[in-house]
């Protein structure tokens, strides 16, 4: 079954009924992006009884398991729940942005799935600047929350507001400079390129095997662009309740939940594309539709991943977060930026670009690692000395 | 046809974004549809097959300096919720420059002969942007990037702490 030749055979239809070209075009993408809508939302039901299953037995429990077989209709359950509480808007909020702020946070996470390769071609817009395309729709998100925190005309939400600003602005820059190295990597900014660019048997090809440094910097940075243990500062209930959302009632509230399991989902996604050979597996090429079977697969791995790390890490503090990302992350983003360009202009063979970027990837994680190390050592002496001290904002 | 019925509603989108930023009261919806403008303006930018411009716009001016403003206006003390009026004393002086400034755009706008061909972007594009910035107009290029990091060092001085 090619996905392609389905979308082909379509709009020669239409065409063929008499509809003119451009509105059969338009036609043929309001149907793709209804579909990827429709597997998107379907999606986020399953993520987010996938992830508390994982969380449930990671921590030594069962998970849901009442409703239906192993408790799969859970989600069902609660959405339903979740559907007929009382929708309750703060009496001095914003009312429009208060309710703008949910529709943003979900928009443009859908968005985002426009761009991703679930197959050779099959891509809802094939782009060429797909890696700023994820870039710029990821830098909404903020602003969906900084709209909900501020809209709430709650001290808390408000907090959650700003942390979610300091957070979100400063983890995007590990995370570009790590699809920047895999740009440089493969030449070009099409996602379905980079992809494409990492065949080879048994997955040889991978970006992981050759910049594994860049991985674990972008699997991190990733962690605290989804909000995701233990970066998830912005909905500390330890600390300010639960963050710009705690206003939010209903579905309203589900909103901003379903956004937070698809942000991390195209987060698991994106990883796949860039450092796992996105739909590549055996036979891949021939059949699209293999393509699809391997890429959900990886990409579930790799949302196993990150929900067994929210299931396992206790929270960290919003400073030593704040220095990590830029003492530890972007020092060591932009020397592997550097090495990688530099090796890469070398022109020596493949085979020895490879190995020397498998080495230096692997001396500036050590390094790192080591002066990491060494800061822990020392951490009594410095016990007093806060690394970054915000000052609270009179409200 | 599609095209233009798209054109019409993204730039009556963005023309009315424009008015809202101007007349609202609120100083924080004033930012939002600031963002509304500039989402209206990538769209656009789409519109005429200007991919890495309509991205480039988004990232830069809704994801940095949106967030920015947005932010603080956040910070600054007694701005949160407050109505301020759209007009004070100096309401003529900004008339006069506004309408000196329009005229000036119209007139450039009109007798400016500005080169246009019917050809297609090329499917390179964004290579031939990226070899531009590192290849002829890298002093340009670097200008603008010292002088970012010289108000980024500015910033980081102004906003320490003194003792």
């Amino acid at each position: 079954m090619d996905l392609r030749a389905l979308g082909e055979s379509l709009v020669a239809m239409l065409e063929n009924v008499g509809i003119p070209h451009g509105w059969v075009l338009l036609i043929n993408w309001i149907l793709g992006a209804v579909i990827l809508l429709g597997v998107a939302l379907l999606l986020a039901i399953f993520l987010i009884w996938f992830e508390r299953k994982i969380a449930g037995r990671v921590q030594d429990r069962l998970g849901p398991n009442r409703v239906g077989p192993y408790g799969l209709i859970q989600p069902f359950a609660d959405a339903l729940k979740l559907l007929t509480k009382e929708d309750i808007t703060p009496d001095k909020a914003d009312r429009i942005t208060y309710n703008l702020a949910p529709i943003i946070a979900v928009f443009h996470i859908i968005m985002l799935f426009a761009v991703i390769p679930f197959a050779d071609k099959v891509v809802g817009a094939n782009i060429n600047v797909g890696i700023l395309y994820l870039m710029a729709f990821g830098a909404l998100g903020a602003m969906a929350m900084l709209m909900a925190g501020w809209a709430s005309r709650n001290k808390y939400a408000l907090l959650g507001g700003f942390r979610v600003v300091a957070q979100l602005l400063s983890y995007e820059i590990p995370v570009g400079l790590a699809m920047l190295t895999v740009v440089l990597m493969r030449g070009s900014m099409n996602l379905n390129a980079i992809a494409q660019g990492q065949g080879g048997l048994f997955g040889l090809g991978w970006y992981v095997w050759i910049l594994p440094a860049v991985f674990i910097m972008y699997f991190v940075a990733a962690l605290a662009e989804g909000e995701r243990a233990p970066f998830d500062l912005l909905e500390a209930e330890s600390e300010i309740v639960a963050g710009y959302n705690i206003e939010y009632s209903a579905m309203k509230f589900a909103w901003f939940y379903l956004a937070f399991f698809l942000n991390t989902w195209v987060l698991s996604a994106v990883a796949v594309t860039l450092f796992f050979g996105g739909w590549q597996g055996p036979f891949a090429a021939q059949i699209p539709a293999l393509g699809v079977v391997y890429f959900f697969i990886k990409v579930f791995i790799m949302f196993f991943v990150f929900a067994w790390v929210r299931a396992t890490f206790p929270r960290l503090r919003i400073d030593q977060m704040m220095s990590f990302c830029w003492k530890v992350l972007v020092p060591m983003g932009l020397a592997l930026f550097l090495a990688v360009a530099i090796i890469l202009k070398l022109g020596l063979p493949s085979a020895v670009t490879y190995a020397l970027l498998f080495v230096v990837n692997i001396v500036i994680l050590v390094v790192t690692l080591k002066l990491l190390g060494n800061y822990t050592r020392d951490l009594p002496k410095n016990k007093n000395k806060r690394l970054f001290a915000p000052e609270l904002p009179r409200l | 046809m599609v095209g233009q019925i798209l054109f019409i509603i993204i730039a009556a989108f963005t023309l009315l974004m424009g008015l809202g930023t101007v007349v609202a009261r609120n100083l924080f919806h004033a930012a939002l549809f600031l963002v509304g403008v500039f989402f209206g303006i990538a769209a656009l930018f789409i519109l005429l097959e200007a991919e890495f411009l309509a991205m480039a716009q988004i990232i830069i001016y809704i994801g940095a300096i949106a967030t920015l403003i947005v932010f603080a206006i956040m910070l600054s003390k007694g701005m949160m919720g407050r109505e301020a009026g759209a007009y004070n004393k100096q309401w003529y002086f900004a008339g006069g420059a506004m309408i000196f400034f329009f005229g000036l755009l119209s007139w450039l706008l009109v007798k400016m002969p500005f080169a246009a061909t019917n050809a297609s972007v090329p499917d390179d594009a964004i290579q031939q942007i990226g070899s531009g910035f590192v290849g002829h107009y890298v002093v340009p290029f670097e200008v603008a990037s010292v002088l970012l990091l010289v108000a980024l060092v500015g910033a980081i001085m102004l906003a320490r702490e003194r003792n």
